[in-house]
């Protein structure tokens, strides 16, 4: 028994790791019935593999028995591996006693897909009906939507799940075409259409009347894989910027790809992951959420990849050196946002603290931006005289070399896949 | 300058800073008594709490400043820091001295001190909120022990009452020698006497005391540990900094 359950938990919560997302943020469950859990507004990582990824949720597969042969999944059909399967129970007792332990914050259950759509979510279902209604387990749950799925199984999903997700997988459809012929990106659109419908219902009668169950409060995700098709970061954001937009998404998220086969349509096993270029579309698209960039500014026909030694924020304030400098006592919020090395955070304090006198270098240093890249890009109380303005070449090269740890480490040992 | 003796506690530190304005000191020097060196050039001057004076400072900083920051100023000095006494009476004596909306000046030293060593404190907060890992024992109780950085037990009662509540358990603070027990009714601060051998890793509670299914789930975690980790992106870096190496000891999947 011991073993059986080791051996299951292993092969199970190996498959579902290629889903990058570990987040439990953006639920507002509250511990209501003196059950088990309570949500975390902005979620917990519990702990962190060596990979530097959280770990939050218990993310395992209820199967990885498959009918479907995609080649960049490590369950498809055809794939020589063991199989496993865990029961409902056996779901329903790992999550509650993880939980009890504070080892987790909640599930993530995914599923191979086995018989069809349909019996595949409804055993999903049941397993998180169980853990609501019968274990009153308040914690955060992440269901991965099935494409096909009726939409009657979606909506009682729904009611039960904090966040519920379906991978576009390729950021294209001739890239989805070519390695799992046997999907679409209509057949993703379908389901995230149906239920962030579903959710806007939902919370519209909310507002009219208080007894309206909650459903999928913290929203829906997507992943797009990188670097298994030669697509371009330009197509990848794009893509990803019209999901957000069309679909509501909290998140879209971006997995480098892992070499797991031989087909000759993927990159070699032994090739290494491309996690640099992996971090700067997570950069950029905190630009397009956080920092009130238009896509279109960051990448386009000109500039259709980003910079793998510099982030997309320097990126694009090298390249539009007309803009700067930004005086830090009477700029715009908006345009000290867009100053390489000041966040969010430090743009807030900037324009709190100018309303009690003018900002020097000494304060500005304190406040805690990353003084040393932004003093390119402003003016403040005593900035220094400036005789020329500097060409672009110029600053990322003193950028470059300031910052030596940070940028020039790892870039050059990531090769180039096409 | 006058040297301002205070007990170290909260009221002490409020207490304090009413005398500072009833008895029209121009500038102090705040000093608690575990910190205290004797000093022949300085008049000293011992503060006694008393709960009225202190009530009435806080009521006062309460007019002029909003909850987010008046609980800033309590995890500040949660921090337990020498410094922070000296930085937490300016704070109060520059928010008492100014119209209302002070705080937002973060060009003042000490509204940036108070507000950054806020953070640092919430952020040990979270980091016990993410890094206990409870031990189930033969008498049903989910037992943990601690040893945060900075005092952060007080901080920690709603989080985990409010999800733990179908189970009791107990946090217990090694270094301050107080802890936490929920009894499924309600919190209760206590304190017992450890024998010698505690020690203070994770996983420290003999076997004999320990519910027969624990080893299982801990070693089910180890392996689910084990399993979702990819070598090949394996960047000690960044695992380092997001759990710095004096943490690894609460986290029973990093032990052996």
């Amino acid at each position: 028994m011991f073993d059986r359950i080791r051996e299951k938990l292993g092969i199970l919560a190996d498959a579902a790791k290629y889903d990058v997302s570990c987040s439990s943020s953006g639920s507002n469950r509250k511990n209501e019935n003196k059950g088990l859990g309570d949500a975390h507004g902005t979620g917990i990582c519990h702990t962190y593999t060596e990979d530097g990824r959280c770990v939050s949720l218990l993310k395992i597969l209820l199967t990885n028995h498959c009918i479907f042969d995609c080649a960049f999944c490590v369950s498809r059909r055809s794939n020589d591996i063991k199989r496993a399967a865990f029961t409902v129970e056996e779901v329903v007792e790992l999550t509650m006693n993880f939980y009890r332990r504070n080892y987790i914050e909640g599930l993530f259950l995914s599923s191979g897909i086995f018989k069809n759509a349909d019996y595949t979510m409804e055993r999903l279902v049941r397993i998180v009906k169980k853990l609501r209604n019968e274990e009153r387990f308040n914690g955060y749950i992440h269901l991965k939507t099935i494409p096909g799925a009726s939409e009657e199984l979606l909506k009682e999903a729904g009611l039960y799940a904090d966040r519920m997700s379906i991978n576009l997988e390729m950021p294209t459809e001739t890239g989805l075409k070519l390695l799992a012929p046997e999907k679409s990106h209509a057949e993703v659109k379908k389901p995230l259409q149906y239920i962030q419908e579903s959710i806007t219902q939902f919370s519209d009668e909310k507002a009219l009347i208080k007894s309206v169950p909650k459903f999928v409060p913290a929203g829906q995700s997507t992943q797009i894989v990188i670097g298994a098709t030669p697509d371009t970061d330009q197509e990848i954001m794009h893509t990803a910027n019209a999901f957000y937009k069309s679909f509501s998404l909290k998140r879209v998220y971006y997995s480098g790809y892992i070499p797991i086969s031989y087909d000759e349509r993927l990159p070699i096993i032994g090739t290494q992951p491309p996690l640099i270029r992996e971090n700067r579309l997570y950069q950029a698209d905190w630009l397009l959420r956080f920092y009130g960039f238009n896509v279109q500014e960051i990448l386009n026909d000109t500039y259709p990849n980003l910079e793998v030694d510099v982030d997309p924020k320097l990126s694009w304030a090298l390249r539009n050196l007309d803009q700067f400098p930004v005086d830090v006592n009477t700029a715009d919020y908006r345009m000290i946002l867009r100053v390489p090395g000041i966040g969010v955070a430090s743009a807030l304090k900037i324009v709190q603290a100018r309303k009690f006198g003018r900002l020097y270098q000494d304060n500005l240093k304190k406040i805690g931006l990353s003084f040393n890249k932004a003093k390119h890009f402003i003016r403040y109380a005593d900035s220094p005289v400036q005789l020329k303005d500097h060409e672009a070449g110029h600053i990322k090269g003193v950028i470059l070399a300031d910052g030596q740890s940070k940028y020039l480490k790892n870039p050059f040992n990531q090769l180039s896949l096409f | 300058m006058e040297t301002y003796l205070f007990d170290g506690t909260l009221e002490g530190l409020l207490t304090s800073v009413f005398y500072f304005y009833q008895r029209k000191t121009k500038s102090i020097k705040l000093v608690s008594k575990e910190h205290y060196l004797p000093d022949v050039f300085n008049n000293c001057f011992t503060v006694v709490s008393e709960d009225e004076k202190a009530r009435r400072v806080w009521n006062g900083l309460k007019k002029k400043l909003g909850k987010e920051w008046m609980l800033h100023f309590y995890k500040a000095f949660l921090s337990e820091q020498p410094d922070i006494f000296q930085d937490l009476f300016e704070f109060a004596r520059y928010i008492i001295d100014n119209a209302e909306g002070a705080e937002e000046n973060y060009g003042n030293k000490y509204v940036l001190a108070i507000s950054q060593m806020s953070h640092k404190v919430h952020r040990e907060k979270h980091r016990m909120e993410a890094f206990i890992r409870f031990q189930k024992t033969s008498d049903d109780i989910f037992y943990a022990h601690i040893e945060p950085d900075y005092n952060v037990l007080p901080l920690l009662i709603e989080h985990f009452q409010n999800r733990y509540a179908d189970q009791k358990w107990i946090i217990y603070d090694l270094k301050r020698k107080y802890g936490l027990f929920y009894d499924l009714d309600k919190v209760e601060e206590i304190a017992f006497d450890f024998s010698s051998e505690m020690s203070s890793n994770l996983n420290a509670l003999p076997e004999q005391f320990l519910d027969p299914q624990e080893e299982l789930y801990s070693v089910l975690w180890k392996d689910y540990f084990r399993s979702t980790n990819i070598p090949s992106r394996k960047n000690m870096k960044l695992h380092i900094r997001h759990v710095p190496r004096r943490y690894w000891k609460y986290l029973s999947e990093k032990q052996g």
